[in-house]
């Protein structure tokens, strides 16, 4: 195998990758108003190839409280995918879906764990989903788990698979109007194979085998 | 007045006494803390993955590696005049942040740790401390003055090992 890096490769079809993330973002969202009942605005997505020393400064700094979602891809491709908010989202988020039911109080309970999970799950379900239509290749999601923790530590886990290949990390920013703005971003991981899996099914030829 | 340095993601920084340097928000990377105690230097290196001779890319950043990273931050040290057989170490992080379906998910931060021990080993730097493993994040502060290496953790008390 030649030399493969994930930094070019992502930065000469910039706009395929936005293009999906806003797409995946969208029916993500659309799923999202529809489990809330709300109408949900969203603005552009934000498509972003970041340097891993610059990751944890994005979301109001590596120690920033957040509440990912992690879930393993199979099928046509594979790879990994992550859903993330800040903190003070995800509580509004919950409240939301358990209608009220949720304590005021400043950790999560079992249960309002298991709605962001929910929540979460229902997210990059309608993301991957998206983008199984527009690649017309089979994408399943495993079961998904979730934490709370600081942005760096949770980061650390995508920047490591990105890390294998690369020195920057592809981030789809998405900011979404409930009755709160919430920031989410989303971390597609496709294994290496898959990136050019997922570029040539959308007609694009793809030369991973260096210059 | 001492100064604390940071250190990003896949970086390094030196520090010499009252100096310290930190890391924010360590998940499954390993902060790995050395210092000299006879003159007070110290450093700190931000490991992201074990190996850099599994990696087939030409554009290196030599301190991602458990490899290279801890030898480049060793070299750093002596050229403000540590020295090697005085240095000792202090490691921590390599968290499982996520269960997953993937082993290689799920093992990267016990590999980076493995990795890490093993770089200290070959070096012939012995390790006094660690707190490495379980599912959650750190932050850690280390002081080459005292040895201490401060770690924080969400909805935990700060330990110093």
């Amino acid at each position: 195998m030649g030399s493969v890096n994930l930094d070019e490769v992502s930065e000469k079809y910039n706009d395929v990758l936005k293009e999906i993330g806003n797409i995946g973002a969208g029916n993500a969202m659309t799923a999202l108003s529809q489990m809330l009942q709300t109408k949900v605005d969203m603005k552009v997505p934000q498509v972003k190839l970041v340097e891993l020393s610059e990751v944890g400064t994005l979301m109001g700094g590596e120690e920033q409280i957040m509440a990912a979602v992690f879930l393993g891809v199979e099928g046509d491709i594979t790879g990994s995918m992550m859903f993330m908010v800040e903190k003070a989202s995800a509580k509004h988020l919950i409240k939301k879906v358990m209608m009220g039911m949720a304590p005021e109080s400043d950790d999560f309970t079992d249960m309002e764990l298991s709605a962001l999970k929910e929540v979460g799950n229902i997210i990059t379900g309608a993301y991957l989903n998206s983008l199984s239509t527009l690649t017309n290749l089979k994408i399943y999601p495993t079961p998904p788990d979730l934490q709370v923790d600081m942005a760096g530590a949770i980061l650390s886990v995508p920047a490591i698979m990105f890390g294998l290949n690369g020195d920057k990390l592809l981030l789809i920013q998405s900011q979404f109007f409930d009755e709160i703005q919430i920031d989410g971003f989303f971390v597609l991981i496709p294994d290496l194979e898959s990136y050019a899996k997922i570029l040539s099914s959308l007609g694009i030829p793809v030369d991973l085998e260096g210059e | 007045m001492s100064e604390i340095i940071k250190v990003g993601m896949a970086d390094l920084k030196t520090c010499i006494k009252p100096d310290g340097v930190t890391t924010l928000g360590l998940g499954s990377c390993v902060g790995v803390a050395i210092r000299d105690p006879n003159t007070g230097i110290g450093g700190l290196v931000h490991v992201m993955l074990p190996d850099s001779t599994a990696i087939k890319n030409s554009n290196l950043n030599i301190a991602k590696f458990a490899d290279t990273g801890i030898v480049e931050l060793v070299r750093q040290m002596e050229a403000l005049g540590a020295n090697k057989s005085r240095m000792v170490a202090k490691i921590a992080g390599g968290a499982a942040m996520f269960a997953s379906s993937r082993p290689d998910i799920v093992q990267v931060g016990q590999r980076n740790v493995e990795a890490t021990i093993a770089v200290l080993n070959q070096l012939k730097i012995p390790i006094l401390a660690k707190d490495v493993g379980l599912n959650y994040g750190r932050t850690v502060i280390f002081y080459p003055e005292t040895g201490d290496y401060v770690i924080r953790a969400v909805g935990k008390p700060e330990t110093v090992i």
